[in-house]
C-alpha cells in the first residue's frame, strides 16, 4: 500500500497572510505537554472536535471527509484545517508542512515511521539516467527554512533521520546549518545525507562538515563503477567520478562516516562483482557499502529499455560482490530485493529496506515462509517483476 | 530521451589520458605479470601492454577500463586516483610511525645446547663473562624507553635466557615500574629450563613464551643437541605446560631448517598441528655466525628451499581443506601485504629496512647492534651493525649513527637497482644484513641473491595458487584478513 504523502487541505482558516507557509504537528486532544505555536489538536470525530474547543485549542487539524466542525466560524479565531479520510495515518508527533494560498500540504515526518526523509532541495548537479527524483532547476530554497523549522518539532527519541534531494549539498553553506541544528537538537538520532559526494571535492564543504560533529551523522555516496566513463555515463556528468572518489577519500581522511551506494540496473548490476571488489580494495575504509535494486519510477521509467535487467540475471554477480566486500572485512546490505531473487550467501545482508510506505508483495508471497523477512517490491512507479519470484517454503 | 547523453559523450580523449607507475616482469612468451604502485596485479598480453605504454587505448576498448581500474592510467585533469594511490601508499607505510617497537635484551650468552648452526651461544658456567648485568639491563632499558614508540616490546633472548632468569624478573619489574609506555614481554627459549616458578611468573606478568620446535624428535634433537640428548621431549613438555597454564595463544613456536629438514616438510607440519599449534612458520636458514662460518646456508640452494616451501604450504592447505583452520605464517605476512594496505613492519621483510628501526639489540656486554642477526655477525669478527654501546650511547646516537643510516638508505627497495622496478616490489623488503653477510654490501645484487629468489619464488607460488586454484585461494584470502 503506498501511502498519500501530500495532498490538498479541503478547507483552511485563520492563517496570517504575511507568511506563504507553516509548518504543523499534530498533537493528541488531551496532550498536556506543553503547546508550541507550530502545534494543531489532530481531530478525527465531532467528539473530539468539542474537546479540541473545550481546552483551548487554538488550532485545529480535522482529518474527515464529513463536516465534523458544524460549528467553525472566524469567530473562534481558530486556525482550522481540514484533510480528506485518506489522511487518516496521521497520528500526534507528525509534522506536516502547509502552503497557506493553494492549501498543498506534505507530510514532512511521521513519529511512527523508521524511514522519515526530508527533500533539501530539488536541484542536482547530476543527471542520473535511473533519478527517482529528478532533478529541477527551480528556487526552492524555502525548503531548507521549512526543515530548519520542522526539526525544532521532531522528537528528539528519533531513530533515523534521511535527508534527500537533488543534490543536498546544492547549498552546502545553508544545509551545513541544518545539520548543525540537528546535532543540538537530535544528537541521538541517525542522521544520514545522501550526497553525491562531488561537493566534498572541495576541502572547505568537507572541513565545514567535519565541524559539524554529529556523533551519528553519515554521508551516503552513489558509485557506480571503477572506471571514470562509466560512472559519469549513469550520472549524465562528465568529471563526476573523479570528485565523487575524491570527495569519499577527504571525508575518510577526516574520520567522517561514509556509506557507498550502488543502484542496480543493467548498467550497473552486470560488472557489480569487479566494482566491489575495486571499492574493497581501494575503499576498504568506507563504514557502509549498500547495493540497492532500483526503483521504477522518475527517469527509471522513461530509460526503462536501458536500465531494466531482472535480478535473476545478475543474482551472480552480486554474491560474488558481496563476497569481495565481506573478505575485505566491508560492512555490506542488499536492499530492495526480495529474497527468492537473491543467492543464499546473500540472505544475511538482504534488509527489509523499502520504506513502509511504499513496500508491497504479490499472491505468490502468502504462499512464502520468508515473507516477514522480505523486502516485497516497490509499489510506486511502474513496478516491474522479476521472473524468478518464487515462494520460498521449507 | 534526447535530453540524455550517449555513454561516447562520457569518453576521454587520447591526449586527456597519463600513465601512472607501474612494474612488471614477463611471465610466458605473450604474458606479463604487472604491478601498480600499491602492488595489485593484473595480468596483460604483451600486445595489450604495447598498446597500454603507447596509450593506444580509448574508453570502451576493455583494455582503458582494465587499466582504468587497476591505477595504470589516469586523466590527466584527474586527481582522485593520486589521492587514492596516496592514501593507500601512506596507509603501507604507516608502519614507519612506530620507531623502534622492538627491543632484544641478550641476558646471557650461555646455553645449554650446542647447536650446530647456532651463531653465538657458549657452553659456560661464568656469570660474570656471558652474563647481562644490572647496570648494563638499565641502560639499555634507558635507550629503550627513549625510543618514540608507545607501545614497545622486550624480548628476551639469549643463549638460553632462562640460565639468567633472576635478570629478566629485574628487567620486566623495572619496565613495568617505568611510566609513559606499554610495554609487552616474550621470552625466546628452548623451554629445557621451563619450571613452574617460570611460568607462574609469565602468567602473573603477562609474557608470551617463543620457543623452538625443529620437527619430529629425531630431527629436532639432531639439530640441537644437549646432554641427555632430550630436547625435544623437553620443548614439547614446554610447549604442553606453557599452553595450559598461559594460555594456546600464549606460546609460540619457530623451526629452524637444516638441510636435514629439506625432506620432511610434512612431518614437521604434523609435529606442530598434533601440539595443537595454530600455525607454522616455514623459516630458510640463516647464514649467520657459525651457520656462516661452517658453510652450512649453502649446502642447499634457494630452489631447493623453495621446493620444500611449495610442499609445505601444499601440505598446509590440505590440512585448511580437511576442516582444521592452520596457517604457514609467511604467507599470512606476504598475502596481508598483497590483499590489503595494512601496515606490516615486520622487521625482517620491510622497506626502509628494520634494523635499528624496527628492532635494537642489547647484547649481554652491553654493545648494542640494529639487529639480531648482526650480533651474529660480530661474534663471527664483522662489526658493520655494531652501533654502539649502551655506557656510551643514547637512542638517538644509535638510530642516527652512520653506520645504520647508511645501511637502511643504501638498502632501499624503492630505489635499489632490480627492486626498484621488481613487479613484486611492494610486497618486498630489504634485508641489509643477510646481503652484507653473504655479498658484503648491504644493497647486494639481486640476481645472485638467494634472498630475492626466495621472494620471487614464494610470491609468484601465492599468485599462482590465488589466481588458479579457488579453493586454496579462498583459504589463502582468509589468512590475509586474520
Ligand atoms: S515470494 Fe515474495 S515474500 Fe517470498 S521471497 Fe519472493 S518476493 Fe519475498
Ligand atoms: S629482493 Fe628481489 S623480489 Fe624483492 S623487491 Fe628486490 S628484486 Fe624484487
Amino acid at each position: 500500500m503506498t501511502l498519500p504523502l501530500y495532498g490538498t487541505a479541503s478547507l483552511s482558516t485563520g492563517f496570517q497572510t504575511d507568511r506563504a507557509r507553516s509548518v504543523l504537528r499534530l498533537q493528541s486532544v488531551d496532550s498536556n505537554s506543553e503547546r508550541h505555536a507550530a502545534d494543531f489538536a489532530l481531530v478525527k470525530t465531532g467528539e473530539e472536535f468539542g474537546r479540541a474547543v473545550e481546552a483551548n485549542w487554538p488550532s485545529i487539524f480535522i482529518v474527515s471527509d464529513g463536516s465534523i466542525p458544524g460549528p467553525v466560524s472566524e469567530a473562534l479565531e481558530c486556525r482550522v484545517v481540514t484533510v480528506p479520510q485518506k489522511y487518516d495515518y496521521l497520528r500526534d508527533g507528525d509534522v506536516l508542512g502547509f502552503d497557506h494560498s493553494s492549501k498543498k500540504f506534505r507530510t514532512l515526518f511521521r513519529k511512527n515511521s523508521a524511514h522519515n526523509s526530508l527533500l533539501v532541495t530539488e536541484r542536482c548537479n547530476n543527471y542520473c539516467l535511473m533519478c527517482s527524483q529528478p532533478p529541477k532547476d527551480v528556487d526552492d530554497r524555502w525548503l531548507l527554512d521549512e526543515i530548519k523549522e520542522s526539526l525544532a518539532l521532531i522528537d528528539p527519541n528519533t531513530h533515523a533521520l534521511t535527508f534527500t534531494g537533488g543534490e543536498t549539498l546544492s547549498d552546502w553553506e545553508d544545509f551545513i546549518e541544518v545539520l548543525k541544528e540537528c546535532r543540538d537538537r537530535l544528537p541521538r538520532t541517525a542522521v544520514q545525507v545522501l550526497t553525491n559526494g562531488r561537493a566534498f571535492a572541495d576541502s572547505r564543504v568537507v572541513d565545514a562538515w567535519r565541524d559539524i560533529a554529529h556523533p551519528k551523522l553519515m554521508a551516503a555516496i552513489p558509485l557506480y563503477a571503477s572506471v571514470d566513463h562509466l560512472h559519469d555515463h549513469v550520472v549524465q556528468a562528465k568529471g563526476a567520478f573523479d570528485e565523487t572518489v575524491l570527495g569519499i577519500l577527504k571525508l575518510k581522511d577526516r574520520r567522517q562516516r561514509v556509506e557507498i551506494r550502488v543502484v542496480l540496473h543493467a548498467l550497473t548490476a552486470p560488472m557489480i562483482a569487479e566494482t566491489c571488489r575495486w571499492i574493497a580494495r581501494n575503499l576498504p575504509f568506507v563504514d557502509h557499502v549498500a547495493l540497492m535494486g532500483l526503483e521504477n519510477t522518475g527517469f527509471a521509467i522513461a530509460n526503462d529499455a536501458m536500465l531494466w535487467i531482472d535480478p535473476v540475471d545478475y543474482r551472480d554477480a552480486l554474491a560474488l560482490a558481496v563476497d569481495h566486500l565481506t573478505a575485505a572485512g566491508v560492512n555490506v546490505s542488499v536492499y530492495n530485493l526480495p529474497k527468492c531473487v537473491l543467492a543464499r550467501s546473500v540472505w544475511p545482508h538482504a534488509l527489509q529496506s523499502i520504506s513502509d510506505w511504499k513496500n508491497g508483495f504479490v499472491d505468490e508471497c502468502n504462499r512464502c515462509d520468508e515473507k516477514p523477512d522480505c523486502s516485497g517490491f516497490f509499489t510506486t512507479g511502474r513496478p516491474r517483476f522479476s521472473r524468478g519470484i518464487h515462494a520460498i517454503t521449507a | 530521451m534526447a535530453r540524455f547523453l550517449a555513454p561516447e559523450a562520457f569518453s576521454a580523449a587520447t591526449e586527456d589520458l597519463s600513465l601512472l607507475p607501474f612494474n612488471l616482469e614477463r611471465t610466458g612468451t605473450n604474458q606479463y605479470l604487472v604491478a601498480n604502485m600499491v602492488g595489485d596485479f593484473i595480468r596483460l598480453t604483451e600486445d595489450e601492454l604495447n598498446r597500454l605504454v603507447d596509450l593506444r587505448i580509448r574508453p570502451g576498448d576493455g583494455l582503458y577500463e582494465k587499466a582504468y581500474a587497476a591505477h595504470l592510467i589516469t586523466g590527466t585533469n584527474q586527481t582522485a586516483q593520486r589521492q587514492l594511490l596516496a592514501a593507500r601508499l601512506r596507509s603501507r607505510m604507516s608502519f614507519l610511525r612506530q620507531v623502534t617497537p622492538l627491543h632484544i635484551f641478550v641476558v646471557t650468552l650461555r646455553c645449554e645446547h650446542s647447536c650446530p648452526y647456532c651463531q653465538v651461544s657458549r657452553q659456560s658456567t661464568d656469570r660474570s663473562r656471558f652474563d647481562m648485568s644490572e647496570e648494563t639491563a638499565m641502560r639499555a632499558l634507558d635507550i629503550a624507553f627513549a625510543s618514540p614508540s608507545g607501545r614497545i616490546k622486550i624480548e628476551f633472548q639469549g643463549g638460553e635466557p632462562l640460565l639468567n632468569f633472576p635478570m629478566i624478573r629485574t628487567i620486566v619489574e623495572a619496565a613495568k615500574a617505568r611510566s609513559g609506555k606499554k610495554v609487552d614481554f616474550v621470552i625466546a627459549s628452548n623451554l629445557a629450563l621451563l619450571d613452574d616458578t617460570v611460568l607462574d611468573f609469565c602468567k602473573a606478568n603477562n609474557i608470551l613464551l617463543s620457543t623452538s620446535l625443529d620437527g619430529p624428535a629425531d630431527l629436532h634433537n639432531k639439530n640441537r643437541p644437549r646432554p641427555g640428548g632430550n630436547s625435544h621431549k623437553l620443548a614439547v613438555a614446554g610447549i604442553r605446560a606453557a599452553r595450559e597454564v598461559l594460555g594456546p595463544d600464549r606460546v609460540g613456536a619457530l623451526m629452524t631448517t637444516t638441510e636435514a629438514s629439506l625432506d620432511r616438510v610434512d612431518e614437521i607440519i604434523d609435529q606442530y598441528l598434533q601440539l595443537g599449534l595454530d600455525g607454522i612458520f616455514l623459516r630458510p636458514l640463516s647464514p649467520f655466525g657459525f651457520a656462516v662460518k661452517t658453510k652450512q646456508f649453502q649446502k642447499y640452494d634457494a630452489n631447493k628451499w623453495l621446493n620444500f616451501y611449495e610442499r609445505g604450504l601444499r601440505r598446509v592447505l590440505e590440512i585448511n581443506r580437511q576442516g582444521t583452520p592452520f596457517r604457514e605464517f609467511y604467507a599470512a605476512l606476504i598475502l596481508t601485504r598483497m590483499l590489503s594496505d595494512r601496515p606490516i613492519g615486520y622487521v625482517d621483510l620491510r622497506s626502509p629496512a628494520g634494523v635499528g628501526l624496527g628492532a635494537l639489540v642489547y647484547n649481554y656486554d652491553g654493545s648494542v647492534f640494529a639487529s639480531d642477526e648482526g650480533r651474529m655477525l660480530a661474534e663471527a669478527g664483522d662489526n658493520a651493525f655494531r652501533l654502539g654501546h649502551v655506557d656510551h650511547d643514547t637512542y638517538k646516537s644509535l638510530v642516527l649513527s652512520d653506520k645504520l643510516i647508511d645501511a637502511v638508505s643504501s638498502s632501499l627497495t624503492q630505489c635499489a637497482p632490480e627492486c626498484s622496478t621488481c613487479v613484486y616490489e611492494s610486497h618486498c623488503g630489504a634485508d641489509p644484513v643477510y646481503h652484507h653477510a653473504t655479498q658484503g654490501d648491504a644493497l647486494g645484487i639481486k640476481p645472485l641473491s638467494a634472498f630475492c629468489a626466495r621472494q620471487k619464488g614464494i610470491m609468484g607460488l601465492l599468485l599462482d595458487i590465488l589466481e588458479n586454484s579457488p579453493k586454496d585461494a579462498a583459504i589463502l584470502r582468509r589468512w590475509a584478513n586474520a
